[in-house]
């Protein structure tokens, strides 16, 4: 374990019924890089994902979170299920419960790591800003009576949140869309606005999951432009899951790839690119992966 | 003749068959109900009543599709089709609401109404503003939350019972029952929901409709405490502890002998109205501060897409939990309104029926819409009154009505609208 990797998989397993989707996956992902996760249709790059944003429970592995100057395990603070030994420790029986009640996929969240979706997953029906204002709810005055009163506390709360929220905007391109409805905008727009939302909850590590996919090649080429910018200006590392070899090898540090539930090799763009089991995972997509 | 029927028959084919249809079900439908009698212990059969009123089905439906197909029939029915696709919309930010100018009217309006009202009129208004206070809270529920909750009406029965039983057995009255009612129901709603609210949407619908009647049983079956069908008396409002009544109870003075008034039974309904309007205007202005604050926007981001919420870092259940505990203290708040409006609580007030009243309230009225609840509160509490002579067909009515309101605005009554926002650069400039 590297003293500046932001997580750390080891050994993740996920089962479903009788279908082994991942089988010891273990990796890591270094701060400040962007890392790509890469693999054909079905190989279980998306099932890792929401392994590590806990939206799938994993049946076996640690995941590791190294952000906001503490470790978060991700399995514990899904709320596990109460072990014999627990009866006899108060402490850590009082720990398993208040992750059983108050546990879940959201306190990932505030751990520090956001994530987009396949399929775009917007609030449809509220506006742009709604949306980004929706994903700063943590950082806002939530106090009920000074938002009934409408106190000079509530308001100044409310007026940053629009300032944050018009700053990704701006950072994403979709300034003159701020009053239009999210479900309007165009696929491309719609997935900028996604990871737009996604940085408004301030993470320190960003899951994209095939942020690519549906947009022409000058989008992509903008897209890729962002990536880089986002962790540059906002000390952000980026785990990455693309089938656009051009972004992948453009943009990342270091790529993992995965195939039926497996890693199958882990390296540099120039490692990846040569490595034989990779390109044998691919045949049949090799032109297009060369 | 003939030629010239088959000419068109690409124009008459599709009403033929529309005609067919429609007479097969006719027939399946009018055949047992209208075409066998029973005469004592025999039956008649009425061949010629059921083919009447089939032929009126074909006839009918023949000529609805044949207008349909014409030029103006087309432009008809591209109404209705419009009607399907608004949805929301977005206003500009600095667009003048209409509101500023009628606002002020209306509640100046509802202001002077008690003292011109006679008592029935007063108390079918009470009735409409008790169901705008039910919808408005099973609006928070449903229309913002996006959570089905199909016993609302348990946690009106606790605000009504509580004024009831808390009269009753302890000796408390109106104005110490009415914020502890909304705190009571919030309780209850809590206890409920958080065990539920973590499971998937349709639980809770189950659930809730398992917890009224759960409820109403309770307070039919259990006669030492809540006095069974008999149910209860409750006491009325006090104005700073004069009472409304002819004679004051234990000796004190009432309202209108304080005020050297003559007797007028109607004080009690006007000064009940007064503070019912008063609390529904609050109840309006909190809803409204609502959608503007962080618990707002996620509960109607929470009714969106409930798996992006979580990845956002909102723990589902609490927002979820906040929605419930508002709509049903609001429901408690409505509940001792009732209850001393009526004098008195029994549990045929609070069936499955009422749940689907202000369901259908707020699914009329738009879901998430203020505007919208109000006018379907009144439109579907004080309409029946009005139509004494229809009482039988009320749910019939109520049927059509929903039916309708389905094909031509299945969004409900008022298109949701959100407010847009000026960029705050623009604002310090301003
Ligand atoms: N919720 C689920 N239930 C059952 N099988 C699943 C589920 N999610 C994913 N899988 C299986 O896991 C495998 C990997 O899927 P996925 O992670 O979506 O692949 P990728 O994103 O790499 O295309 C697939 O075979 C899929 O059928
Ligand atoms: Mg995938």
């Amino acid at each position: 374990m590297t003293q500046d990797s932001i997580l750390q998989v080891k050994g993740l397993g996920m089962q479903f019924g009788g279908i082994r989707a991942l089988h010891q996956v273990s990796f890591e992902v270094s701060r400040h890089s962007i890392t790509a996760l890469i693999g054909p249709n079905g190989a279980g790059k998306t099932t890792v994902f929401n392994c590590l944003t806990g939206f799938y429970r994993a049946t076996q592995g640690q995941i590791k979170l190294q952000t906001r100057q503490q470790t978060t395990d991700v399995v514990q603070i899904l709320g596990e299920p109460f072990q014999w030994g627990d009866f006899i420790r108060p402490r850590q029986f009082g720990s398993r419960l208040f992750y059983k009640l108050f546990g879940g996929v959201h306190r990932v969240n505030q751990a520090g790591l956001a994530r987009t979706f396949q399929n775009i997953r917007l609030f449809r029906e509220m506006s742009v800003v709604e949306n980004l204002l929706v994903a700063q709810h943590r950082q806002l005055n939530r106090n009920l009576l000074a938002g009934v009163f409408n106190t000079p506390a509530f308001r100044h709360s409310e007026r940053e949140a629009l300032e944050r929220a018009f700053y990704w905007l701006e950072q994403v391109d979709l300034l003159a869309s701020a009053n239009r409805l999210a479900g309007e905008l165009s696929y491309g727009q719609q997935r900028r606005l996604e990871i737009a939302r996604a940085m408004c909850t301030q993470p320190e590590l960003l899951c994209l999951d095939e942020p690519a996919a549906g947009l022409n090649p000058a989008e992509t080429e903008a897209l890729s432009q962002m990536i880089q910018t986002l962790r540059r200006q906002h000390a952000l590392s980026i785990l990455l899951i693309e089938h656009d070899m051009g972004l992948v090898m453009n943009t990342s540090d270091h790529i993992i790839v995965l195939d039926q539930g497996q890693v199958i090799a882990e390296g540099t763009p120039e490692v990846i690119r040569n490595h034989p089991d990779v390109i044998t995972a691919y045949l049949g997509t090799e032109e297009d992966f060369l | 003749m003939k030629a010239l029927l088959m000419r068109y028959w690409p124009y008459w084919s599709g009403p033929v068959r529309d005609a067919g249809f429609a007479g097969l079900m006719a027939l399946i439908l009018f055949g047992p109900v209208v075409g066998v009698v029973l005469k004592g212990y025999d039956f008649e059969l009425h061949p010629s009543r059921v083919a009447l009123l089939v032929g009126i089905v074909i006839l009918g439906r023949l000529l609805l599709s044949l207008a349909l197909q014409t030029a103006r029939g087309k432009v008809w029915l591209q109404r209705f089709e419009l009607g399907r696709d608004q949805g929301v919309q977005v206003v500009p930010a600095h667009q003048k609401s209409l509101w500023r100018w009628v606002l002020p009217l209306i509640i100046l309006a509802a202001l002077i109404l008690p003292f011109y009202a006679n008592k029935y009129l007063l108390t079918v208004v009470i009735l409409g503003l008790i169901y705008v206070l039910l919808g408005l809270g099973l609006n928070i529920v449903v229309g913002l939350a996006g959570l089905l909750d199909l016993g609302y009406v348990a946690f009106y029965a606790i605000g009504a019972y509580g004024l009831a039983l808390g009269y009753e057995h302890l000796g408390l009255g109106f104005w110490t029952m009415l914020p502890l009612a909304a705190v009571l129901a919030a309780v209850a709603g809590a206890i409920l929901g958080f065990p539920v609210l973590r499971m998937h949407g349709d639980y809770l619908a189950i659930v809730t409709l398992g917890f009224g009647e759960i409820i109403r049983l309770v307070l039919n079956n259990w006669l030492s405490f809540t006095g069974g069908p008999n149910g209860l008396s409750a006491p009325s409002p006090t104005l700073l502890g004069l009472e409304f009544g002819r004679r004051a109870k234990d000796g004190g003075t009432p309202f209108h002998e304080f005020f050297g008034l003559t007797y007028d039974p109607n004080y009690k309904f006007i000064f009940i109205y007064l503070v019912l309007l008063l609390v529904v205007l609050l109840v309006l202005y909190v809803k409204q501060r609502l959608v503007r604050m962080p618990i707002g926007r996620a509960w109607e981001a929470l009714r969106e897409d409930e798996i992006a919420c979580r990845s956002m870092g909102l723990n589902h259940v609490l927002v979820k939990l906040s929605a419930f505990m508002l709509g049903a203290s609001t429901a408690g708040l409505a509940g001792v309104f009732f209850a001393t409006y009526q004098g008195f609580v029994n549990p045929t007030s609070f069936t499955f029926f009422e749940s689907a009243l202000i369901l259908a309230i707020v699914v009329l009225g738009g879901m998430g819409s203020t505007l919208g609840v109000v006018i379907a509160a009144f439109v579907l509490t004080v309409a029946p009154e009005l139509l004494r002579s229809f009482a039988d067909y009320r749910v019939l009515l109520f049927g059509v009505l929903m039916v309708l309101m389905m094909i031509w605005r299945p969004r409900g009554l008022i298109r949701v609208s959100r407010r847009g926002v000026v960029p705050p650069v623009a604002q310090g400039a301003a």
